[in-house]
């Protein structure tokens, strides 16, 4: 957590006034004070819940009629329709980086795996939630099998689909790296993930806003840092729109 | 009229000031999805019970549609207004403020008490500003002290899925996620419209006196148990 200075707080509160917002927010104390803010949130939540505090999971019935799509929801290239076309049968997911058994697995390798099934909420950072059952193996085990070194801090998620003529990436930490419930979801409601919601394969990571939750998974990456990947802010919205890493408020 | 103490003036500026940009940063916020649910889920805007309107940029924090920005307006000046109320509500317990001051007397809880009060401040009525808070006032600053206020951190934690966790039963209580967000929308315009009604009573009884003792406390009377 960063060591912000009394004095870099108390200007920081005393320029609140909306009119000098805008330029506040983009450098200057406001902004290291946001980042701050960022780290109180994370390390808040980790210090009132256990590190593996299950978000709650809902009866059948309680879920919502649909699950809205979000961001991309059909990606037009050649490969990625004629994967469609086939049912994803040639579909793979590499796992690789700071790993010392790179891993690549098809659609029925993972289907193999333990699979752990769960019906939780999907919160989007714009504010609406819809409640699913989403199945497919934990990232542990994925995690687990390619043998993460000890030199990795992070998770990196990468996909198929562009927005905005950017690759969609997402990262977390290895704690929920590691949380029960963060899979690699290829159903939803018992079905094969439709195309809007991320098909073949997409993450879940249930204690985070819906873009943490990268759809159309491609490779998992361990690194020690993503500063040389994209814009170094760790996710294609973090990295577009300086939207919080932390997403779990 | 009693002085305010110093906390209650460092308090009453600091949450002023913290309030106006929750506020406004929150009406960015809203304008990214402007429809309110009840239950848990909810993201048709054909299941609203209230679809709201799109706020204009001059009225938002930042003065453009940036919900990442807005964000980071809203959650950092979350802290501020959390910490600044439960010191508040600490030091008025310590000092007996609330008791004092806020709290209904038993006689306040009437119909011809609370008539009394009103009639009291309409023109000729002959109020005496220098008097202790009257039933009126005490009912007002003690449901938004005690409930509005509360209720914003409350339900605005209610709305964040990391502090989820950590307290699932507070989201079960406010009757679910999005219960907790349609809350959370109608007690921040129940304390705007508390913010105009003070505004107004502030202006319609000598204004300058009224934010003068806010700023340095008041006169000092000559006898120590003022």
């Amino acid at each position: 957590m960063p060591d912000i200075k009394r004095r870099t707080l108390l200007a920081g509160m005393a320029a609140m006034p909306a009119a000098a917002c805008s330029e506040l927010a983009e450098t200057g104390p406001a902004g290291d004070i946001f980042d701050a803010a960022e780290d109180w949130h994370r390390s808040a939540h980790r210090t009132l819940a256990s590190r593996q505090a299950l978000a709650p999971e809902y009866a059948p019935d309680e879920r919502s009629p649909d699950i809205r799509g979000n961001g991309t929801l059909k990606i037009e290239t050649a490969e990625y329709r004629e994967h469609k076309a086939s049912g994803f049968a040639d579909w793979q997911l590499s796992v690789s980086g700071l790993v010392d058994n790179p891993l690549t697995l098809s659609m029925a390798d993972l289907r193999a795996l333990p699979q752990r099934t769960q019906i939780t909420r999907h919160d989007c950072v714009e504010g609406w939630s819809a409640i699913a059952e989403w199945s497919g193996p934990q990232l542990s085990a994925l995690l687990d099998k390619a043998k993460v070194r000890k030199e990795a801090n992070f998770i990196v998620f990468r996909c198929a689909d562009v927005l905005y003529g950017r690759d969609y990436y997402e990262s977390v930490d290895m704690v929920d790296a590691y949380h029960p419930q963060t899979i690699i979801a290829h159903e939803l409601n018992g079905a094969p993930l439709p195309e809007k919601n991320g098909a073949p394969l997409r993450m879940r990571i249930e204690r985070q806003l819906g873009y943490k939750h990268a759809k159309y998974l491609t490779a998992i990456e361990a690194v020690a840092s993503f500063e040389d990947i994209y814009d170094g802010k760790g996710g294609f919205w973090e990295d577009i729109g300086d939207y919080q890493w932390y997403a779990g408020i | 009229m009693k002085r305010h103490s110093l906390i209650t003036r460092v308090w009453h500026w600091i949450n002023a000031l913290a309030l106006v940009v929750l506020f406004m940063s929150g009406l960015n916020i809203s304008n990214a999805h402007r429809h309110l649910y009840w239950g848990n889920y909810g993201f048709d805007p054909a299941d609203a019970w209230m679809s709201v309107m799109r706020f204009p940029a001059w009225v938002t924090i930042p003065q453009r549609y940036d919900l990442a920005e807005a964000r980071d307006w809203h959650n950092t000046s979350a802290w501020v207004f959390a910490i600044g109320l439960l010191t508040m509500w600490t030091a008025s317990i310590v000092t007996r403020h609330f008791w004092r001051d806020i709290a209904m007397r038993p006689g306040d809880w009437s119909l011809g008490a609370l008539a009394k009060a009103v009639r009291e401040h309409l023109p000729g009525g002959g109020a005496d500003h220098d008097s202790p808070y009257n039933p009126v006032q005490r009912l007002s600053y003690g449901i938004v002290l005690g409930i509005f206020l509360p209720m914003m951190v409350f339900t605005g934690l209610a709305i964040s899925p990391g502090f989820e966790v950590a307290a699932p039963w507070l989201i079960d209580l406010l009757g679910g996620r999005q219960s907790a967000r349609s809350l959370h929308f109608i007690f921040a315009w129940a304390l705007f419209a508390f913010f105009v009604v003070h505004i107004v009573m502030v202006l319609a009884s000598k204004p300058l006196k009224q934010i003068s003792r806010m700023i340095t406390g008041g006169p000092r009377k000559e006898s120590t148990d003022a």
